[in-house]
């Protein structure tokens, strides 16, 4: 077996590859466009589709605007549309990025128009060719065409409680899109600050999901809506976990209310959370000391696991360092790569990536010292 | 009709085959947003590098017509006049 796993970093994608996931190598930056900018461009968003072997990456590059790139050679080619993948239409009345923001105040009047800024998720789903985009500001995009062209979904722009939507510190997106291998027409999405939004119906309509959800950035501590959601990930008995700007949360039927399930984590702050492929209820996060305090608890990096839907979580594999660690990883920086026997990989800030197998339970450093780590997603290579 | 000379940053040659220059015939009255539009016409993607979806001029994109940049003139109606235009990245992009 061969394993690919692709490093979304502040400057460029790399990509390492191993047939142990104990020894890697590592190339990179790529170059995605023919004149190299991409190279030194951010990188927040990458999917592999392990069916065909099809990588996605959304590359934003500060002078050259955001774009979307697809491999179909595991990152040896690089492929981009003429045309940009994703547009606003410009008959869409205005929406300041963040209702903090005074329109035509803090924005001249010259510069009002909804544009795609970023794209922070991407990721495949079961129907073929189906690729859905989060993007700040705060929408969804739907591509029924392998990720060349993507649709805006209306109706969650259209969502009532859109005003209660805002920028939290990395912007405000749509940052988490969980498809249902299942449920083709079912779909969950996250977004900083908005909340939790499901459809059953293919996107169609929306409701949010975060009852139960408790905030402590705003006077009402149940609000119906506007909560900073960090990541959801749905464990393999359909049971979910939400890690928020505050405790990390797990439900099993998402409109009935979610319960706080942190009592047993060094704390309750953190970005990313990733579901075990198989094993029912199990799954990891990588707490942060606090919102006040972003550093990993104790300054030390580790990974932190459950098997039993959160009640109980648990420092899980050797391997990591010892010494205090500053960097953290964020809503992106982790992943598994679904195999058989699962790898898990996580990212920093601090450039490091770090893989171990289920069975091993041994973390193995993939690359140190890149830019710092935005995302991480791995896959198992077709053969 | 005005021949206009659209110098591009090496950074973007490749959209145009490697090339540095474009040479477009324009209208005498032709504005900066017209030459923008027969480059994005003939260069998709050169022209969204340069410009978003909303037609407005990218941040850190500076356009100069003749000596002086567009946004001290007239931005993108500014009248080019026959005058070069070129295309620079600003200094910026982030350590």
């Amino acid at each position: 077996m061969a394993y690919l796993v692709l490093i979304g970093t502040r400057k460029g994608l790399f990509t390492a590859t191993s047939d142990d996931r104990e020894h890697w190598a590592l190339k990179g930056p790529h170059s995605l466009d023919t004149d190299g900018f991409t190279a030194v461009s951010e990188i927040f968003a990458t999917a592999a589709d392990p069916a065909t072997g099809q990588i996605l990456v959304a590359a934003e590059s500060p002078h050259f605007g955001p774009s979307v790139w697809r491999s179909d050679d595991l990152a040896a080619t690089w492929h981009e549309p003429d045309a940009a993948p994703m547009a606003f239409p410009q008959d869409l009345p205005y929406r300041p990025l963040d209702y903090s923001e005074t329109a035509g105040v803090d924005q001249p009047e010259s510069d009002r128009a909804n544009t795609v800024k970023r794209v922070w998720q991407l990721a495949f789903g079961p129907q073929d060719g189906r690729v859905w985009a989060g993007v700040e500001p705060t929408s969804l995009w739907r591509s029924d065409d392998g990720g060349r062209t993507f649709a805006f979904n209306r109706a969650l722009w259209d969502h009532p409680q859109h005003t209660t939507w805002a920028s939290g510190g990395a912007g405000p997106a749509v940052h988490t899109i969980v498809t249902d291998p299942a449920d083709p027409d079912h779909l969950m999405i996250a977004m900083s600050s908005g909340g939790i939004y499901e459809t059953h119906d293919d996107g169609d309509t929306w409701n949010g999901v975060t009852k139960g959800i408790t905030v402590d950035y705003g006077p009402d501590p149940e609000p119906e809506s506007g909560h900073c959601i960090h990541k959801v990930a749905r464990t393999a008995d359909g049971t979910w976990i939400a890690q928020s700007h505050g405790p990390v949360w797990r439900t099993t039927e998402p409109g009935s209310g979610w319960t706080n399930v942190s009592a047993t984590l060094p704390s309750d702050f953190g970005f990313a959370v990733v579901a075990h492929p198989t094993e029912p209820g199990t799954a990891m996060v990588w707490p942060v000391q606090a919102a006040m305090d972003r550093f990993p608890p104790d300054r030390r990096i580790a990974a932190w696991r459950t098997t039993d839907h959160g009640d109980t979580w648990h420092p899980w594999g050797t391997g990591l360092p010892t010494d205090p660690y500053f960097g953290n990883v964020m809503r992106d920086g982790a992943c598994t790569d679904a195999a058989t026997d699962p790898g898990w990989y996580f990212g920093t800030r601090c450039g490091d990536v770090w893989a171990a197998t289920d069975t091993g339970a041994r973390w193995h450093l993939v690359a140190a010292h890149l830019p710092d780590v935005l995302c991480v997603r791995a896959m198992e290579t077709p053969a | 009709m005005n021949a206009i000379d659209v110098k591009l940053p090496a950074a973007l040659a490749s959209e145009c085959e490697g090339r540095r220059h474009l040479n477009l015939d324009l209208p005498a009255e032709a504005t900066l947003r017209d030459v923008l539009d027969a480059v994005e016409g003939a260069h998709p993607r050169l022209g969204r590098r340069l410009r978003d979806e909303a037609g407005r001029l990218r941040r850190y994109v500076n356009v100069y017509i003749g000596d002086e940049e567009s946004r001290r003139l007239q931005g993108l109606d500014t009248p080019v006049e026959g005058r070069p235009v070129q295309i620079l990245p600003s200094i910026a992009g982030g350590a």
